[in-house]
């Protein structure tokens, strides 16, 4: 595996995250009803830091819960030996409320198809959206986002990885791959 | 680290971590019995059959209780009215139960070793719920859930067991539990209810239940199971009362904030006074709380780990 190009740095990755922001603002007309739902575990810190963002330009502080959606997965058997499940924490009620739902990367869409589901066990939201930090296609659902860092075209044997400071210790976006030989 | 067991038998058998990770699964699966939809469909189209050759309400439902919050199917099947009665053994029963393509059998047996035995001879998963008096896991593991929720930690807690230590399962499974994650373990009994070279297992044996109450932060308290000869069972039940009975007089002595547990049923009046039993110091719901979580985890660990390897057989 060798790392082929970084896509976003620390910088760019910020800015990125603070369109996005501003955007779901412009779409929901500002706070009222809104809450952000990151899924485990790198979306959950971007969606920490999309609501410190919403609150430095709103001065409102919207719902931030974390999805854990490994039980809702339906490639369980797939992903080979012990996924480890972790906790769900959303202590509020999503019933009536505008959710974004937040992941790093959308890829095949069957996290969101999980997270879909999970959602909708805790109630009734009026609206889902879906803000990514990165969309690199190749979808087996139809699932799109409302919110997307950048688009990067892929190829299937590439990975995205997504590295945050919170997890990673270093903020960047960068795609690994095989090296194709010849 | 991964779960790689298709069973789970014992908690001997176990490493720490192995244990730390059903704990932290469970943690992760108490939140969904406070929702107000309490179900995940991680276990959707799986079934689980309850098999009990012994009495049993609070196991079977709490077994129950989780897999039907998983999503799984669930069938009991209580000895008294299968073909048990017919000459069955244990053995066929398991493969017949096997052959209907079910995928856990969570077995409560009256035999030490019958879980063991069962899990040797299918493919499918097999839970133990209690084998005679040899062990009661994920009594033992709520038991510690319990523990780690109120303290924060398992190394270095002082914890007495007190009751009937000889006949008793879920005495063995906690003094293994208990050990590996480090915790102190005191076992407190008239002398004729503690089996020999239990020192062995790693836990401190006294008569004295002043003495065992004294530096102990949780006490777990053991069902008293007299013959049923009442004649002779009675004045047998006052004088354990009388003389180990966790009571209000002598928890004054203990520390202030010591944690009471019990796994249930409890005896009011022999074990454990109603006051203690339903004061500030008793855990014994949040237990039955906690079960459901635990039981949970196992059944989905078990679940993915067969599912993963297709199952370790090794006949």
């Amino acid at each position: 595996m060798i790392e082929k190009a970084k896509i976003l740095d620390k910088e760019a990755l910020n800015r990125s995250l603070m369109r996005i922001a501003h955007e779901i603002l412009e779409k929901n007309k500002g706070t009222q009803n809104l809450c952000l739902i990151g899924i485990r575990s790198r979306g959950a810190c971007l969606a920490q830091r999309l609501g410190a963002l919403i609150l430095r330009i709103d001065q409102v502080m919207v719902p931030v819960g974390i999805l854990d959606i490994t039980l809702y997965r339906d490639d369980l058997t797939m992903i080979g030996s012990g996924p480890v499940v972790h906790k769900t924490e959303i202590d509020f009620d999503i019933t009536g409320k505008n959710v974004v739902l937040i992941d790093d990367v959308l890829y095949t869409g069957r996290t969101v198809r999980a997270a879909l589901d999970a959602l909708i066990d805790f109630g009734r939201p009026k609206t889902i959206q879906l803000a990514v930090l990165i969309d690199r296609g190749h979808r087996e659902l139809p699932i799109r986002a409302d919110y997307v860092g950048k688009n990067i075209p892929t190829s299937k044997n590439e990975i995205v990885e997504v590295r945050l400071e919170e997890t990673d210790g270093i903020d960047e976006v960068v795609i690994v791959g095989q090296d194709k030989p010849g | 680290m991964a779960w790689i067991r298709k069973d789970l038998l014992g908690l001997e058998d176990l490493s720490r971590e192995e244990i730390e990770l059903i704990l932290t699964t469970a943690e992760s699966f108490k939140e969904i019995s406070t929702r107000e939809i309490k179900k995940v469909p991680a276990l959707r189209g799986k079934t689980v059959v309850n098999l009990f050759y012994e009495p049993s309400t609070r196991t079977r439902v709490s077994f129950e209780v989780a897999a039907k919050r998983l999503s799984a199917d669930v069938i009991n099947i209580a000895t008294e009215t299968s073909s048990v009665r017919k000459g069955e053994t244990l053995i066929d029963t398991g493969k017949n139960i096997q052959a209907l393509k079910a995928d856990i059998i969570v077995v409560r047996h009256n035999c030490s070793g019958a879980a063991t035995m069962l899990a040797r001879h299918l493919d499918i998963s097999v839970v133990n719920a209690g084998d005679g008096w040899h062990e009661h896991p994920t009594q033992a593991l709520l038991d510690i859930f319990t523990l780690k929720e109120k303290f924060g930690r398992i190394a270095g807690l002082k914890v007495s067991i007190v009751g009937d230590i000889a006949h008793s399962r879920v005495a063995r499974s906690n003094i293994w539990g208990l050990t590996k994650l480090g915790a102190e373990v005191t076992v407190c009994a008239p002398k004729m209810l503690i089996p020999e070279g239990i020192e062995k297992m790693g836990a401190r044996v006294t008569y004295d239940i002043d003495e065992a109450l004294k530096e102990a932060e949780a006490v777990n308290v053991l069902r008293m199971q007299f013959e049923r000869d009442e004649k002779a069972a009675f004045p047998q039940q006052l004088e354990y009362f009388k003389q180990y009975g966790i009571t209000t007089q002598r928890l004054k002595k203990a520390k202030k904030k010591i944690i009471v547990m019990h796994p249930g049923p409890i005896n009011r009046g022999i074990e454990i006074s109603s006051e203690i039993a339903d004061g500030e110091n008793s855990v014994i719901l949040e237990q039955v709380t906690n079960g459901i979580a635990v039981r949970m985890g196992v059944l989905f660990l078990v679940a993915q780990a067969r599912d993963n390897n297709g199952g370790n057989h090794t006949d």
